[in-house]
């Protein structure tokens, strides 16, 4: 007896149909599962036989064969419990095997046959919808955000509720509508943040242009601090970049549970011990990075001195094109990657340069060494460089300052007229490039970042045209000498 | 590359190095223009690990001295060395950087693109033959070389037992004039040189100090550049010390986007200068007066 049952397979963001196919024979009693499985779907076997057992439906005592098909398409992963508990229970006739028509199902089930979610449900339930089926079977923690992909979700709690519902015996509960995050609940505030105007200055930019920011300066002068503020004055995201970020975030599963739905820049802040594997992304069948976590929102690389060097360079491409390609040997995939970069510094190892109260112990060996660790090409990505120093006490003993809503707003403005028309450079502010470049150590490259900051700067202002202290201010935010080796 | 070696006593071989009394026995030189070791030169000596005062100092210091003629003598170490060969190679002057090991060894690697700058136009000095290692025993007598072939050296940032005190020692051997560039007492860096000061050396306020010693007259001074009022009391605040822009916009009252505009026009200007987020007006009298 056969009966057939169909879910996916994910490969990178995208998912493509497997058919799980289930045959009984006579003969010695058995169970084998085919066709490329990984461990963790190799270990479906036993959650599946237990499953089954817990939710008092019959194991058949035959010799049982389960393919994944296609067959030459690696299966990862715990999702293929629940598809392959139903194509068990339909070519045993427990459940009728037409009921699985029109139903994809994914989902990890629980020794006492309860469904557990898996990672990925909405590309999934995208990839059934292009498949023409227009329901999912899942876990009910699974369906909102199954449900964002315009399919019919069937949420479900148990194993027996799946048998009982495929008989027409049982109607599942209704979708809980992904519930989002108050765009104004969350994330830390700006008005926290006493003195750094220059650096509060530089965030405004950098959320309006989204052009990639430096902190430079001796520890507890605000640097992280600040950062973690940038996603708060960020534009939310358009429905789009929210279905987007939610893909990624569900294939690397790390949607929360209550709020699938992406719909504030993401902020990601991977530890500087992270490998490049983690960062750009990877593993056999690749997985998503925190590089594209952060895609249309904010990574931060705290202490970007101590990020491993291999790892700073595999930032570059994503830096430039907005994608990272991982090739694996068990495939290729392109994941988006567009991100605002802000790395933190210290000046040198100790900490204490740029703090007049302390002096720098450092040797000028480990100095160089300091220095070499960040290469040119990467401190070139970096459009604006902000020295923070030590802030004297009176700067501190001010009272609140502008809250985040009031920045947004104006990054929001700007943001919208560079939109609609980029300022262009005027003669005057051409003619202070030009001097800019014959007087300064400024690249091609620093220089075409200037031109880009400076029609930020010109946008923020409501200026149709960037004029020269556009590009006096942007010339403000170069590198400085001491990180240009 | 050209290697040429000059011999004590005969033709060629500087008449101020001839002046110690152990002069080195041979001379190998790097860069072709031996006949450079006969113009008026200055040691300028400090730190490796220098502040960015320092690192401004060295490097105006020897591009004013550089722009006039006068050869910028330096060790090629890393800090006030390295910044002084810069200076003067940046304002299209001649400098000879002395090494304590042989002159086909870039000691330090770091600075092995800037050695072959100073080759091109300057030279490159030791009294090893090509080949030999760097060795510590070697500094000191290398900055032997450096006071010998100077008419006057300037110490721009030393500690207490820095290499730079050794060379200031050898010149004073030589009687020849030796400059300190006065620092913060509070800074370790500034001891030695005050200590310099406080033992007899001039301190060092301008380029003009140490003209006036080798008998060079500045031409006629160029008009200050005008700037625009907010730069222009951006200036007269730096007057009084560096301070980041975030200080300079609170005491001056000027928004932090007008001053990072004006900080901006000072520097192409030439005015102020910048390090560890600090600005700093541009030293040796250049620039209009301070107005306290």
């Amino acid at each position: 007896m056969l009966a057939r049952a169909v879910t996916h397979a994910l490969v990178g963001l995208d998912a493509r149909p497997v058919e799980v196919e289930a045959h009984l024979q006579r003969g010695v009693p058995s169970f084998a599962i085919v066709g490329l499985p990984d461990k963790a779907c190799q270990e479906a076997k036993e959650r599946v036989r237990s499953g089954i057992a817990s939710a008092e439906l019959e194991w058949p005592l035959r010799r049982i064969t389960v393919n994944l098909a296609p067959a030459g398409l690696r299966k990862e992963g715990s999702g293929y419990d629940l598809p392959i508990a139903l194509a068990v229970l339909a070519a045993s006739r427990q459940i009728p095997p037409e009921s699985l028509a029109e139903h994809a199902a994914v989902g990890e089930l629980a020794l006492d046959g309860r469904l557990r979610p898996v990672p990925g449900a909405i590309v999934a339930a995208e990839a059934a919808r292009r498949a023409g089926l227009p329901r999912l079977l899942c876990a009910s923690e699974s369906a909102p955000e199954a449900a964002l992909a315009g399919i019919e979700p069937v949420p479900l709690r148990h194993l027996a509720e799946a048998g009982a519902y495929l008989r027409g015996r049982f109607t599942p509960g209704p979708v809980e509508p992904a519930s989002s995050i108050s765009s104004n609940g969350a994330g830390p505030d700006l008005a926290d943040v006493r003195g750094q105007e220059r650096a509060r200055r530089a965030l405004e930019i950098v959320a309006t242009g989204r052009h990639n920011l430096l902190f430079a300066g001796p520890p507890g002068t605000g640097k992280t601090m600040l950062a973690r503020r940038l996603p708060g004055i960020l534009p939310p995201l358009t429905l789009d970049q929210s279905l987007e970020a939610t893909r990624i975030h569900s294939v690397a599963g790390v949607l929360s549970a209550g709020h699938p739905l992406v719909d504030r820049p993401p902020f990601r802040a991977p530890h500087h011990t992270a490998s490049s594997a983690a960062v750009v992304g990877g593993g056999p069948g690749p997985r998503p990075g925190e590089v594209s976590l952060a895609h249309h929102g904010v990574l931060l690389l705290d202490e970007l001195a101590e990020f491993h060097r291999p790892v700073l360079e595999a930032l570059r491409q994503p830096l430039e094109d907005g994608t990272v390609a991982v090739a694996r040997a068990a495939g290729q995939a392109v994941f988006p990657a567009r991100f605002v970069l802000v790395g933190t510094m210290n000046l040198c190892p100790c900490g204490a340069r740029g703090d007049p109260a302390v002096e720098c112990t450092c040797s000028p060996q480990k100095l160089a060494a300091y220095g070499m660790k960040l290469s040119r090409a990467l401190l070139d990505r970096f459009d604006l460089v902000v020295h923070m120093p030590r802030p004297r006490g009176r700067e501190l003993d001010t009272g609140p300052q502008e809250p985040s809503t009031a920045v947004r707003s104006r990054v929001e403005d700007g943001a919208a007229r560079l939109r609609a028309a980029r300022p262009r450079l005027g003669d005057a502010a051409r003619g202070l490039l030009v001097r800019a470049v014959d007087t300064l150590p400024l690249s091609a490259r620093g220089r075409a970042r200037v031109a880009r900051v400076a029609a930020t700067i010109a946008a923020l202002a409501g200026a149709g045209e960037i004029e020269p202290q556009h590009v006096a201010e942007a010339l403000s935010y170069r590198a400085p000498p001491e990180l240009s080796p | 590359m050209t290697y040429t070696t000059l011999s004590r006593g005969r033709p060629g071989y500087p008449p101020l190095l001839a002046e110690l009394h152990d002069p080195p026995a041979r001379l190998h030189l790097r860069g072709g223009r031996s006949e450079i070791l006969a113009l008026p030169s200055v040691a300028v000596v400090g730190a490796r690990s220098c502040s960015p005062y320092g690192a401004q100092v060295a490097r105006e210091l020897a591009g004013d001295l550089a722009a006039l003629g006068v050869v910028v003598v330096s060790g090629l170490a890393r800090g006030i060395d390295g910044e002084a060969h810069r200076g003067a190679l940046a304002a299209g002057g001649l400098t000879v950087a002395v090494l304590g090991c042989g002159i086909d060894r870039d000691y330090p690697r770091a600075h092995a693109q800037l050695a072959g700058r100073i080759a091109e136009s300057g030279l490159i000095v030791s009294e090893y033959p090509p080949g030999v290692e760097p060795a510590p025993w070697r500094f000191p007598a290398r900055n032997r070389i450096v006071a010998g072939l100077a008419a006057a050296t300037v110490v721009v940032e030393a500690r207490e037992r820095s290499g730079a005190l050794i060379t200031a020692d050898f010149a004073l051997e030589l009687g020849r004039d030796v400059f300190a560039v006065p620092g913060e007492i509070t800074s370790g860096l500034s001891r030695g040189t005050n200590d310099l000061i406080r033992q007899g050396a001039t301190p060092l306020l301008a380029a003009d100090d140490v003209l006036e010693v080798l008998g060079i007259e500045r031409g006629p001074v160029t008009p200050p550049t005008s700037v625009s009022p907010e730069a222009g009391a951006v200036l007269g605040f730096l007057a009084a010390g560096a301070a980041s822009l975030d200080e300079i916009s609170r005491s001056t009252g000027v928004g932090s986007a007008e001053v990072a505009v004006a900080l901006t026009e000072l520097e192409l200007a030439g005015l102020v200068s910048q390090g560890e987020g600090r600005y700093r007006r541009a030293t040796a009298g250049r620039g209009p007066p301070c107005s306290r």
